[in-house]
């Protein structure tokens, strides 16, 4: 189920003195099964880009197809392609209402109409999702900690079974351990293969651990797409556009600058420990 | 709304008591050379701040329906020779003088009123309101608590109207319904969206009192201002001019 957005062009206040183009042409295909990673300095568009994907927001000009369905069109079903698309924006604990946890996460599959054991079904399987007991239904969402209230929004819209999960900071404001569980846990459901999944992050780390493709957004542009590996290793336009490279790729590119000949493709922690170990020649110690 | 002209750089202070002048006497006017003259006094006040005049209209815009109601039930309720009818409705003649007055009264009211605000800046106002209540001290109006009230209230409406938007789109993604047909479910819906809102909102106060107890504030006593206001010559002008209006106003009324 592709998303796909030809010369989509978005202008906040059109015709007023506070007009802003937010995105200024844009062609993107989010094929299935993609982990895609989207990041660019603040006002590039990222958010307003992804709230296209499950037509919350609807293009100035060109157009956003879902599924081949065009998100503009008065025969689109926005209940259908918001059900196919889930979107979860940046603290999304702040949407919790409801008096117990279940309730809220129940709030999606019941607009969507489901039966009511359908709906309990939902909600065990989203919290299980996220690393929460569902014994943790009964409580109100109000007492959990950050990371706890975050993974119920997060189970809130997993529980409505999108096939494209689309998160907007994910782990903003989360304290490491929070921020690794979320992590850990969209890793997971990305690897069942059951969802295609798109991150738009500030932060390198996470797009790295996470980001098959990574698509780098400059005043509503797209200025880099590719596969991760590649796009996280232009150092030099990831640093132009106020963003670094990941921590990992940073350490490799000092490593080079002292002369020692590392790929600079590491993403994560133990692949730079691995590339460390092969250049040193920490294998002949066994 | 920025701007550079004589009327933004009147004391919002004077700008506050011309206005109330203005009104107090739009109501006690009689006659049409009264309106003509308050007519005249508020044209000139909106050449002298160099507002698009559209921005105007659209600030009238708004109130079309409530000036319109007001005409129409004045030129239709009020007895007096008939002047036309419709249907069983009849326009009398003292019906159209009055209805005449009471439009003209409801547009200068309110395009006086929005050249004040597009000329101040909501900061400027509430520190000329504060420096206005202050003798009410004396007998117990909280001034500076008023008008910090009411600069907090300014500063968040922004702020409150974003969040409801992001909070209604997160729940949109979660497939709510903000636009049925159907009343009861409408006001239903609203919960998903005011409970979070309300929940952020004392959050936010919250927050915002602890900052500023961190930045030592403890009520208006002893505080002193980066922008002092100060009476000049231009608010000397404004002040007579609007005294003359004020003035020629009353004596028509006596007059006649």
């Amino acid at each position: 189920m592709p998303i796909v957005t030809e010369g989509l062009r978005h202008v906040y206040a059109a015709g007023t003195p506070l007009e802003t183009t937010a995105l200024a042409g844009l062609d993107l295909t989010i094929a299935d099964g993609e982990a895609v990673g989207i990041i660019g300095p603040t006002g590039s568009g990222k958010t307003t880009l992804v709230q296209h994907f499950n037509g919350l927001l609807k293009p100035t000009s060109g157009r956003v197809l879902v599924d081949g369905v065009d998100t503009s069109s008065r025969r689109a079903n926005m209940r259908d392609i918001r059900r196919k698309v889930g979107l979860i924006f940046q603290y999304p604990e702040h949407q919790l209402f409801e008096e117990t946890v279940a309730a809220d996460v129940a709030f999606g599959p019941k607009n969507l109409g489901l039966a009511p054991d359908e709906v309990t079904l939902r909600v065990d399987e989203a919290l299980r999702r996220v690393g929460l007991d569902p014994a943790i239904g009964r409580r109100s969402p109000y007492e959990l900690s950050g990371g706890q209230m975050r993974r119920v929004a997060i189970a809130g819209v997993l529980a409505m079974r999108p096939r494209v999960v689309v998160l907007d900071e994910p782990t903003a404001g989360l304290d490491p351990r929070g921020r690794d569980e979320i992590l850990g846990h969209l890793e997971a459901l990305h690897a069942d293969g059951a969802v295609t999944l798109v991150i738009v992050s500030h932060s390198m780390r996470d797009i790295a651990r996470l980001a098959r493709r990574v698509v780098a957004l400059v005043g509503g542009r797209v200025a880099l797409d590719g596969p991760a590996r590649e796009v996280l290793t232009h150092v030099r336009e990831l640093r132009d556009m106020g963003l670094g490279a990941p921590p990992m790729v940073e350490l490799m590119c000092r490593l080079r600058e002292r002369g020692h000949a590392v790929r600079l493709d590491a993403l994560t922690v133990d692949e730079a420990r691995r590339e460390i170990l092969r250049v040193v020649g920490g294998g002949s110690r066994g | 709304m920025p701007g550079n002209s004589v009327v933004h750089r009147l004391d919002p202070r004077t700008k506050l008591l011309a206005v109330l002048a203005y009104i107090v006497v739009l109501f006690v006017a009689d006659g049409m050379y009264a309106y003509l003259l308050l007519a005249a006094a508020a044209a000139a006040a909106f050449l002298a701040t160099r507002i698009r005049p559209g921005v105007i209209l659209r600030g009238l815009k708004s109130i079309i329906i409530l000036i319109l109601i007001t005409v129409s039930f004045n030129l239709f309720m009020t007895p007096g020779p008939a002047l036309f009818r419709i249907g069983p409705l009849v326009a009398t003649q003292t019906g159209a003088a009055v209805a005449a007055f009471m439009g003209a009264r409801l547009v200068l009211l309110i395009v006086v009123t929005s050249l004040v605000t597009l000329t101040t800046s909501p900061i400027d106002l509430t520190d000329g309101l504060e420096r206005l209540m202050k003798p009410g001290q004396r007998i117990g109006v909280p001034a500076h608590e008023l008008a910090m009230m009411m600069t907090i209230a300014l500063r968040f409406i922004p702020t409150l109207l974003e969040e409801a938007d992001r909070i209604m789109k997160a729940q949109m993604a979660r497939g709510a319904d903000f636009e049925s047909r159907n009343l009861v479910r409408r006001v239903r819906n609203l919960v998903p969206l005011l409970v979070p809102l309300f929940v952020s909102a004392f959050r936010r106060a919250d927050e915002l009192a602890l900052a500023m107890e961190a930045r030592c504030y403890r009520g208006g006593e002893g505080r002193t201002r980066m922008k002092q206001l100060r009476l000049g010559a231009l608010d000397a002008g404004a002040g007579a001019l609007t005294l003359l209006v004020v003035g020629a106003v009353v004596a028509l009324r006596v007059v006649t």
